[in-house]
Order: structure tokens, then sequence, then C-alpha cells
């Protein structure tokens, strides 16, 4: 690496470097200064943590709290966003495909709650909300399996293309379905079951915090086993596969199933939060599913950091909490949005809470460039 | 099936007319693609912009919505000065995304994916800024040719503007090869889409290079746009997306990367759209080319000429 001469080329990529290593000697203290501490400290911390978003709704913290919109239902979309960034986290950040058509399996979660329990849909079933949502994992994960088989094959950016496709065509055939409620869409959708002792229902429309906490405690269900999936041989082999896909191929990892598994996980997780947005609103219409979603949620699992739980989990609540706090500036949000994705990319190609291994890999690409030129 | 079969040429002359659209589109997502290996998601965009430049350009000559322009002479001037206009705002725009959401990127060999996702953001970025600033409904063009039937094809009219449309198409395209083809300019962009770094040895100036890429295929949007408007006579800021992923559909039905392959994709998807609605009810149009495009890429990935920008002969 040449550090002599300075063309203005050069200045710009030393000083680029310069930031990412600033950045990362930051991140370095912050996560060494935490393992220090001793263990059950770092229990307590977290367990506090957990705490406090329990009773967030409660609270109504002054600065925090939302004056425009209701705290608790922010907050659950909030929580069903960061559920929904998880899952697609699973396929952007350690399978490494980038999925433009996620908001599809949130679509078919929803909808398969909407058909089965509404007594209003084309089938009039009726089952409770709590037999719906296994219905509605089995058959996004079938959706995920019926879209990733013939595509998984595909070129990177050539899959990008063809699940925003999916994405709309899960939309469009809902909107030109009668048995889908076409662009009506399906009420009577049932909530999550349960009474308080005094016979009033605990899942309400009345009552959003309950729905906050149940989002919560799925939150962290899944954080659980995504968490474990990603320490797993599963988890290896993805990371084989973001890495270098042909090199994965040749030590044996066979790279189509465990990219077909990446999207069906992910696939479920999308129809799990569509089940729950279906219980809390009792209402869908094809509206709720539009192409925006899908490149929001892309958005927030690249500006937090693809690959870090806790980093997409942040880029999910910044991306559905922002615009609700700041409600005046909802018709720039979008903008924003535009303008931040590229400055991020340029300046933080790892986000905002960087996995580290993959924030390395951006390091060594960067370096072999300097290197080449 | 008996509809298809009663209107077949009506919808093949439909068919065509908004396949050259696709395809002048689908020029500037097959240029970059040839040259830089990733998909300019923002192509729709520059598109969008082109369509206001040719709007403005004509209110700026004193036209709007209601106003009549009768003589030969003063609607082709008309169209000259708004195709211009639509051009240097596409291809300008173009230029832009590239210096913004690209070349920095470049400079550090980020991963493909990122690329995609500054192109999604200077996407956005655009289409919001044009919404906040025009507002989200539609905006008329004036009338500047009005369609008249010239001739008759088997039992289908062809207006003038068909004709108009198809053959703008169809030179544009050719000019676009034959500059690819024949000139020192067009010989630099060859050379970098086959090896970048053997390009840079040579004495190509990349960078240029990949600025000129982005400029052609922006002042291809451009020619779509004017066209556009005249055929659909409305605007807006989302105008783009819809026609930006068609006419990508159309780069990779004929063959990414290939200048001819995109007019053939985009002929192509323009009469398979018009069929399949045919057959299935126009509602479902949007749903026949994305599962086109679906089908192709899972049964020729390489399109229906399948040839890179690098390969083509010289």
């Amino acid at each position: 690496m040449t550090t002599s001469n300075g063309g203005p080329r050069q200045r710009m990529n030393q000083r680029l470097r310069g930031y990412d290593d600033r950045r990362a000697g930051w991140a370095r203290s912050i996560r060494t200064r935490w393992h220090a501490l001793p263990r059950p400290v770092r229990w307590l911390g977290l367990l506090a943590l957990v705490v406090v978003l329990y009773l967030l709704p409660i609270i109504q913290p002054p600065i925090l709290t939302t004056p425009d919109s209701d705290f608790g239902s922010v907050l659950f979309d909030a929580a069903l966003f960061a559920l929904v960034a998880i899952g697609l986290n699973v396929v952007i950040g350690m399978a490494g495909l980038l999925d433009l058509g996620y908001v599809g399996f949130y679509a078919v979660g929803a909808y398969s709650v909407a058909v089965f329990g509404s007594p209003n849909s084309s089938l009039g079933t009726g089952y409770p909300w709590l037999v719906c949502v296994p219905i509605a994992i089995a058959l996004s994960m079938l959706a995920g399996v019926i879209l990733g088989g013939p595509t998984l094959r595909l070129r990177g950016d050539y899959l990008a293309i063809v699940t925003l496709g999916f994405g709309e065509i899960v939309r469009l055939t809902a909107v030109n379905s009668n048995a889908l409620g076409a662009a009506a869409g399906i009420t009577g959708i049932p909530h999550p079951p349960g009474k308080r002792p005094d016979g009033t229902d605990i899942f309400s429309i009345l009552n959003i915090n309950a729905f906050y906490w149940l989002a919560l405690t799925v939150i962290f269900i899944v954080v659980f086993g995504v968490r474990n999936l990603e320490n797993s041989r599963v988890g290896r082999s993805w990371l084989a596969i973001r890495e270098d896909e042909d090199a994965a191929e040749l030590m044996g990892v066979p790279t189509f199933r465990f990219k077909l598994w990446a999207f069906a996980i992910g696939a479920a997780i999308g129809g799990l939060s569509g089940s729950l947005f279906a219980g809390r609103q009792g209402f869908i219409n094809p509206d709720s599913f539009l192409l925006q979603f899908s490149i929001l949620f892309v958005a927030a699992v690249v500006l937090g950091g693809a690959g870090n739980l806790l980093g997409v989990v942040t880029g999910a609540v910044v991306i559905a909490y922002l615009p609700e706090r700041f409600r005046g500036f909802a018709d720039y949000r979008i903008f924003v949005f535009g303008l931040a994705l590229i400055i991020v990319m340029i300046f933080r190609p790892q986000g905002i809470i960087p996995n580290r291994r993959r924030a390395t890999e951006l390091a060594v690409r960067t370096e072999e460039v300097a290197e080449g030129a | 099936m008996d509809f298809l079969l009663k209107n077949f040429w009506e919808l093949t002359v439909t068919g065509l007319t908004q396949g050259s659209i696709y395809a002048l589109v689908a020029l500037g997502y097959t240029l970059v693609y040839g040259v830089l290996r990733l998909i300019n998601f923002a192509h729709s965009e520059v598109f969008m912009v082109g369509t206001f430049g040719a709007l403005f350009a004509l209110e700026g000559m004193g036209l709007n919505a209601n106003s009549d322009v009768t003589s030969a002479s003063a609607a082709i001037g008309y169209l000259i000065v708004a195709a211009l206009a639509a051009a240097a705002a596409s291809g300008v725009t173009a230029v832009i995304v590239e210096r913004v959401a690209y070349r920095p990127l470049r400079r550090r060999n980020a991963p493909t994916l990122v690329f995609l996702i500054t192109a999604i953001g200077a996407s956005l970025a655009m289409s919001e800024g044009f919404a906040i600033w025009r507002g989200r409904d539609n905006e008329a063009f004036p009338t500047v040719i009005d369609p008249k039937t010239q001739f008759k094809f088997f039992d289908a009219s062809v207006s003038n503007l068909d004709i108009l449309i198809f053959l703008t198409a169809i030179v544009m395209m050719f000019s676009l090869d034959t500059f690819m083809r024949r000139t020192r300019l067009g010989r630099g962009v060859r050379a970098v889409a086959q090896d970048p770094d053997s390009a840079a040895l040579m004495g190509v100036n990349k960078n240029r290079v990949i600025s000129l890429t982005f400029l052609l295929g922006g002042i291809m949007a451009g020619g779509a746009a004017i066209l556009y408007g005249l055929r659909f006579g409305v605007t807006k800021y989302d105008v783009g997306f819809l026609l930006g992923v068609k006419a990508f559909t159309a780069a990779v039905l004929g063959g990414i990367g290939n200048l001819r392959g995109a007019l053939i994709g985009g002929l192509a998807l323009g009469l398979v759209e018009n069929y399949g609605s045919a057959i299935v009810g126009s509602q479902w149009r949007d749903v026949v080319a994305y599962v086109t495009l679906v089908v192709v890429l899972m049964f020729r990935p390489t399109g229906i000429l399948g040839e890179s920008l690098g390969k083509a002969r010289a």
C-alpha cells in the first residue's frame, strides 16, 4: 500500500479508511467495557432493559412519548417492524440474499389469518386466532419455498428483481381476487384470545398495550431461536455462502439447500409478523402491503447493520418510530430515508451497529482496491 | 381467448408501441449492466425526471393541457425542443446519480448489495422529492400530436402517434448501436465492459467511460419520456416505478448487456403483456409482466439474444 504520494483519489481513500478505523475503535471500546463487567452485573443490566421495555407504554417517558398519536400503538408498530426486520435479517444479513419482496410473506401471513379466522371471508371457517397463526406460518413458509425453489439459483441482483415482482404479485392477486376480499379487504379477523377476571377481552382495540407486550414476547422468543441458529452449523453455512458462494460449494456446503432454508425461515417470521398485524387490526386490505413496505424493511435491516440482531432491531425502531414522533414531517419521511440510505451506505456501508464479521469483510474489500490502485 | 383472436392486430399495434417505450428505457439498464454489472435501480427515476423535463419545456413554450397545435411544422418544432429537454434532464440526472450514489462506492470496492441499496435510496429520494415539489396527482401533458388513423394494418388502425413512437425507438436504438460499434468512444465503452482493468491499462479513462454510459442511458430514457408523455398524456412522481420494472424485465428478456436484445425484449414484452391481458383480463396485466420475468429467468437467464455488451461484435 502506498502512503506517500497523494492523488486526490488516494487521499480520499485514506480519509475513508480513517473514518472506518475510528468507528471500529469506538465500537470496540464499548464492547470490551461491557464484556469486562462481571457476569451478574451484565445479567442485571439486560434484565433491567427488558423490564423497562415492557413498562414503556405505562411509564410514557416524557421525551420518547409521541404527542400526536397513541404511544402504545406506536410501540406496537415499532415492535412489529422489529420482528419483520429480524426475519428479513436472516435472509439479507445472514445468508446475504437481497429480498425486495418481503412484504409478500407478511401479506401471506396476514391474509392466512384473515381467510381462516374471519367469519366474513370466503372460507368462513372462523377459526380462533391461535389456530390461524400456525397455518399462517406454514403457508408463508410454503410461499418462501415456492418462490425460492426456482429463483435461488439466480444471481444476487436478479434475485432482488424477482422477489420484488413476487411482492407485487401477492398484492395484485389480493386486489383482484374476490375470494381475498379484493380491494375492500376482509373484516372481522379474530383477536388473540384471553379474558380478564372481569370478563373483558385482554386483546382488544381498546387495549393496545397488550398487543405490544405480546409482540415483545414474540420478539424475545424469535431472537432466541435465530441466535441459536446463527451459531449452529446452519448459521456457519449461511456465513460461508455470504462470503463466497463458490468457495462454500467447493467446501461441501450444499448452498442451494441452505439458501432455501434461509428463505423459508425468513418467510416464516414474516408470516408470523403478518398474523400479529392482522390480529391487532381486525381488518386488512391490500393497501397495507404496498411495495414501499418491502423497501422500508430492507432499509431497516441495512441501516441498522445487516447481520447484527441488535442493529436491525435498532434500524427498525428508528424507521417505525421517528416518523411518528415527528409527525409533522411525515410527508418528508421517505424522501429523507432515501437520502439517508445513500449517505449511510457511502460512509457506513456496514450499518449503524454493524456485525463485526461483515464490517471486516467490507474493510478487506476496501484494502484490496487500495492495493490494486 | 376469443377476445384475443378478435382483437389480435389491435393488440399487436398497442403492444409494439408500448414495447418501443420499454425498449428505450431498457437500453439504459442494459448499458449500465453491461459495463458495471449492476442494476441501476434509479433508472426508473431518471425516466421520471425526463417526463417532467419534457413537460416543463412544453409548458415553457406556452402550451397547456387545453391548447391546440394545428400546423405540422409547429408540432415538430415543439417536439424537438421537448425531446431535447427530456434527454438533457434525464442524461444529467443519470450522470449525477452515478457521481453521488455509485462512484464513492466503486472507489471502496463495495459489494453489489450496497450499490443496490444506494440506488434504492437515490430512487426514493428522487421520486419523493418530485412528490413533495409537484404534488402526488397526475399532471397532464399538452396534446402536441392528435392521434389520427393513418392506415389499416389488417384490421387494426395505426395512428400517426404509433408510427412516430415505433420509428423513434428504432432510430434511437440503431444510432446507439452504431455509436457503440463505430466510434472511438463506443470502443472505449466496449473495452471497459469486457475487462475494466485491461482497458484502464490500455489508456481508457474508466471513470469517463462510466459517466458516458450513464449519460447515454439517460438520453435514451429521455427519448422514452417524451414518447410516454405523448402516448399516455400524464406524468407524476411515481410514473417511473412500474415502467422501470417492466423495462428491466425487457432488458433481461432480450439478454441483459445486449443493445439489440433490449429492443427485441421490449417489443416482445409489450406484445406478451397485451396478449396475456387479453386472455386473463386486463387487471392482471402487471402480474403477466412479472410472471414473464420469473419464467424467463428460470428457463433462459441469459435472455433471447444473451450476449453481453463486451462480447458484442465490432
